[in-house]
């Protein structure tokens, strides 16, 4: 049964090395070398798969990574390419879209009632009523083709890499290998990217005189130090030569996506043999010249036993000679440059059997062989901005004027014998690395900061590479009868006519109605043929018709590959050690790990507003300000007034962007003449440094001001409750009086603690209590953390999470920046009317807070449900009554054990925010209760005695 | 992706890059009325050609650079600026 010829010269299998699969459950062996279907088709077998829609039998048609009918299913892994993907020992290899064997294949009924399933069957048939769409997806989802996802599939390690390589060649054919090595000849870093597994392109299935010059071009590349990246593709080319690649044959990541920064592109993908249109093309046992001289040559396998074969190139020709060597009987030659051609495959459901050809003759074969054509792949000149033209005399599309960094050389640039084809490779390659030169130069002289330039700027290189030529060709595309256009979407030259009927008829829109060129082929089979077959129908010429634009990826890559290993660091403060060890709940807020509570929030309210409690405030943005000029800066980003903040003195502002809207708030503390410390919120930190940035550097240079950004240098510490004083007055030194006449609320000193020098501690309370915020230099955080608990161990001190944070703060009234305001929340809303200063000069975003005060602005206002036991969610509607008019918010909401009761605020229109104005609230559940507006936002200790005392 | 040339740290991939848009005056805020305001806030020509645009070099050296941007091509290039060591137009 075996189709596996004697050794062939050239062949990539290695006899010596046995491998054991299995097929559908069959168990079978191929070498070490085989793809899967070289050595499916070695055991005897040729139906590979079942087609999308009419669940035809499917075989080999190009025998290579675009081959159309070929996926199958690999183990747990689905949509496995099984004319690219290298056999393995103990695969288990299946077939796709078959029900209930690949033999026998019930879905196979669609083929008798094909003519419903014309383009747009799916459109039309399932398109309404819409209710009707959970019982249509049943359907469509068992017809729909792929294998079977595994829903238990281990993560596999993908992986990407960023890299600058002065020219990255895609393609290692005879051209792509020449550049390479000439490039790198040159003296230019060198990626050589090819998409299959070797080297060589055509050569691989030349003759011997090829695979000698193939192996010396190897070697020639290997010592020139030429990168040579095998079964990797160049998927994308964007802007400024940013090239992704796809690189499959990575040792340890299932795949792995190189960003790579090319100074320059060469494109030599070589040409895709284009299949041929005609009745009966997708019978297994037609196949391409390519497939051909690939399967004899490389895999020893003998494609068929009595062959006909319809040339109109030297690659058909070539077959020919091929077949004969490898003993193959020729039972007829069909030259197309004759004008003949094949009108009819007609044969069984799995082979063909005869063939009929234009004059009329039927031949008795089992194997038709088309050589028609060239498809130029010109997917990454597209990328590059280039609209490639069509030449009718070579039949085949030609770049027309891409940017000076890409250049193409081999079958993309021209036709020509393997000499001409390397030395054209050489010439572009010395161009690439002189053009990439240049670029090198240009960006070492455009950083201020690299190395001294080695000498004046090259003169840039003009292309004078000579042209390769252009063979003539028969435009062949369609016969006189339909056949397959698109093998993997299971759509013909019927179907295309008969959209282009229905006005589907510019290619665009052909190309969306039929989904013809949407497959796993991407268009790389059938692009060309859809063209052509529309021309056809609209009567005009292929070049007047115009093509689809080849967009990337040019070949499929993993999602695994884009997300690539994941760099997310997490961010945590010097106490986070002791968080872990003393039970803390981790939450992750924006970048930090922080604790959300030790066990029991509300426990550690009481004991903060009881005795003393303390909490890890690391993440708070600090930014340390110095210079003559930083009170104006802060006059201008604050909307209160700076200039005369004495030292050590700490006030609290708010940030307004210039259209009016809050940015940030917090608390900045002047702790010498020249010398300040602002605090921002956490999330706000980086964005309120590159406010802080744009201000100095574009409105006002000429202010001297320096920030260091200094949230992770410093640890933070709160120390809030009534016994906060008496423990911090066991970790200070003497030169911090903690007298409440020598250190007010809102001021700020600096000094020792716990023997740590240069601490910063000032006087606030977002907790409404007597409250101490010190930040240490946080390689001593731990240490303060430690002490404070330590000293206070007599004074009832516990730690408290984030979330009574959040709680004292809501029982206070505060609110938060991008909580309880949002993106359209100007100051106004906030409710602190007697910050915004109107007689400063200047400050960020005033003339839009001046217009919002003049309007109908929003208000932040505390709201208590009239059940205490209730507490709405966060985001709950605030509803007018009896009506569904939404009038406002709740944008925070807890239960307070202080009050014991719910507590929230939230946001309202200012026909509701009056004190004591009843509101309705719809629940998550869609019951609606009743809130009352409070006079206060703070809900506890409104006049703050507590954090004065 | 854009490669944005960093008049200190050289080209650099404009994901290292905050993108500021064309550069607009800021009127008095004392007295721009709200159409002025808006216009400098919201309001960009868009030209097709050459524009001046305003770019940070966020993840590097924090430096605040015009650079003009051709809106059909998308090349770059430094404006011709005193002071600016690449000499402008390259
Ligand atoms: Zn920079």
């Amino acid at each position: 049964m075996t189709t596996r010829l004697p050794a062939q010269p050239n062949e990539v299998i290695d006899r010596s090395k046995p491998l054991a699969f299995t097929w559908n459950g069959k168990k079978m062996r191929g070498f070490e070398g085989d793809t899967i279907t070289s050595a499916i088709l070695a055991n005897g077998e040729h139906i590979i798969s079942r087609s999308m829609k009419y669940h035809r039998p499917r075989g080999v048609l190009t025998a290579d990574f675009w081959d159309p009918n070929t996926s199958v299913q690999v183990g747990d892994e689905p949509n496995v390419r099984a004319s690219h993907r290298a056999l393995v020992a103990g695969m288990a290899v299946s077939a796709q879209n078959v029900w209930p064997s690949l033999k026998y294949d019930a879905k196979a009924a669609n083929g008798l009632v094909g003519r419903f399933l014309t383009a747009g069957f799916y459109y039309k048939t399932f398109m309404k009523p819409a209710k009707m769409w959970p019982a249509y997806e049943r359907v469509l989802a068992r017809f729909a083709p792929g294998g079977k996802v595994d829903l238990d599939t281990p993560h596999g390690y993908h992986d990407k890499r960023y890299a600058h390589p002065d020219v990255v060649v895609a393609g290692g054919g005879p051209s792509g290998l020449a550049a390479a090595v000439e490039a790198a000849r040159a003296g230019a870093s060198v990626m050589l990217v090819e998409h299959e597994h070797d080297l060589g392109g055509h050569l691989r299935w030349g003759s011997n005189d090829d695979a000698d010059a193939l192996a010396g071009l190897v070697a020639e590349a290997e010592s020139a130090g030429v990168e040579i990246l095998t079964n990797s593709t160049v998927t994308g080319r964007y802007e400024d030569n940013w090239l992704a690649i796809a690189q499959r044959n990575h040792p340890i990541a299932v795949e792995r996506l190189i960003k790579a920064r090319a100074k320059v592109l060469v494109v030599a993908p070589g040409l895709i043999e284009r299949p041929y249109v005609f009745a009966g093309n997708d019978l297994p046992g037609v196949m391409t010249s390519g497939a051909v001289r690939r399967l004899i040559a490389m895999y020893a396998i003998r494609p068929g036993n009595r062959a006909v074969v319809l040339t109109a190139n030297e690659s058909g020709d070539a077959a020919i000679d091929e077949l004969e060597r490898a003993g193959i009987e020729i039972v007829k030659v069909i030259d197309a440059r004759t004008g003949a051609t094949v009108t009819k495959a007609s044969g069984s459901k799995s082979r063909v059997k005869a063939v009929t050809c234009s004059d009329g003759s039927i031949v008795d074969a089992d194997l038709l062989v088309t050589a028609t054509g060239w498809t130029a792949p010109t997917s990454l000149l597209n990328m590059s901005g280039d609209r490639p033209v069509y030449d009718p005399a070579s039949a085949r599309f030609f770049a027309d004027s891409p940017p000076d960094n890409v250049l193409t050389t081999g079958g993309i640039a021209g036709d020509g014998n393997r000499d001409e084809l390397i030395s054209h490779g050489r010439s572009t390659g010395r161009l690439a690395a002189a053009r990439a030169g240049v670029a090198r130069h240009r960006i070492q002289a455009a950083t201020t900061r690299a190395t001294a330039v080695d000498g004046p700027e090259p003169a840039y290189p003009d292309d004078t590479r000579s042209p390769l030529g252009r063979d003539p060709h028969p435009e062949l595309f369609r016969s006189t009868s339909h056949g397959m256009v698109d093998f993997s979407e299971d759509i013909s030259s019927k179907d295309l006519f008969g959209a282009a009927a229905e006005g589907f008829d510019s290619v665009e829109l052909l190309k969306r109605f039929t989904t013809a060129t949407m497959g796993p082929s991407q268009g790389k089979l059938e692009t060309v043929n859809t063209v052509a077959v529309l021309a056809e129908a609209r009567g005009e010429t292929l070049a007047e018709v115009g093509t689809t634009v080849w967009r990337p990826p040019y070949a499929p890559i993993a999602l695994g590959a884009l997300a690539g290993r994941v760099f997310e660091p997490v961010r945590v403060s010097s106490i986070q050690p002791w968080h872990e060890a003393n039970g803390s709940t981790p939450i992750l807020a924006g970048q930090w790990v922080r604790p959300e509570h030790y066990g029991a929030p509300q426990q550690e309210v009481r004991n903060t507003r009881a005795n003393v409690g303390i909490t890890d405030v690391t993440p708070l943005g600090k930014l340390d300000l110095q210079g003559p000029d930083v009170a104006k800066l802060l006059s201008q980003l604050y909307t209160n007034k700076w200039m005369q903040l004495a030292i050590g003195s700490v006030r609290y502002g708010i940030m307004c962007a210039e259209d009016g809207v809050v940015l940030d708030d917090g608390v900045t503390g002047r702790l010498g003449d020249e010398h300040y410390l602002m605090t921002t919120t956490s999330s706000g930190a980086g964005g309120v440094w590159n406010w802080i940035e744009n201000w100095l550097q574009t409105e006002h240079p000429e202010w001297q001001v320096h920030v260091t950004p200094v949230t992770t240098g410093l640890t933070s510490i709160n120390v809030a409750g009534p016994n906060s004083r008496e423990l911090m007055s066991r970790l200070v030194g003497d030169d911090i009086d903690l007298d409440p006449d020598a250190f007010k609320y809102m001021q700020v000193r600096t000094g020792t603690i716990a023997g740590v020098a240069d601490c910063v501690v000032w006087r606030i309370g977002f907790t409404g209590e007597l409250s101490f915020e010190i930040h240490v230099p946080s390689g001593h955080g731990l240490h303060v953390w430690e002490t404070l608990l330590g000293q206070g161990e007599s004074l009832g001190v516990a730690p408290f999470g984030l979330e009574a944070q959040r709680i004292m703060r809501l029982e206070k009234g505060h609110f938060i920046v991008g909580q309880d305001t949002d993106g359209l929340s100007k100051a106004p809303t906030t409710g602190m009317i007697g910050l915004l200063k109107f007689d400063k000069d200047d400050w960020a975003g005033k003339p839009e807070v001046a217009w919002a005060l003049e309007g109908d602005y929003p208000r932040i206002v505390a709201i208590q449900p009239t059940d205490p036991s209730i507490v709405p969610d966060e985001a709950c509607q605030i509803l007018r009554e009896g009506t569904k008019d939404i009038v406002g918010r709740i944008t925070s909401s807890r239960f307070s054990p202080t009050l014991d009761r719910a507590v929230c605020l939230g946001q309202v229109t200012p026909e509701f925010a009056g004190p004591d104005t009843t509101l309705t609230v719809q629940l998550v559940n869609g019951e609606q209760i009743t809130a009352r507006v409070m006079q206060h936002h703070a809900h506890f200790d409104p006049e703050g005695e507590r954090l004065r005392g | 992706m854009l490669l944005v040339p960093c008049p200190n740290c050289g080209p650099r991939n404009a994901s290292d890059m905050s993108y500021g848009g064309e550069p607009h005056s800021r009127p008095d805020p004392n007295t721009a009325s709200p159409e002025q305001w808006r216009t400098y806030l919201y309001l960009r020509d868009n030209e097709s050609g050459w524009i001046t645009e305003k770019w940070y070099c966020s993840s590097g050296c924090r430096k605040h650079f015009k650079l003009e941007r051709h809106t059909l091509t998308g090349e770059l290039r430094n404006p011709p600026l005193p002071g600016n060591k690449t000499g402008g137009h390259k």
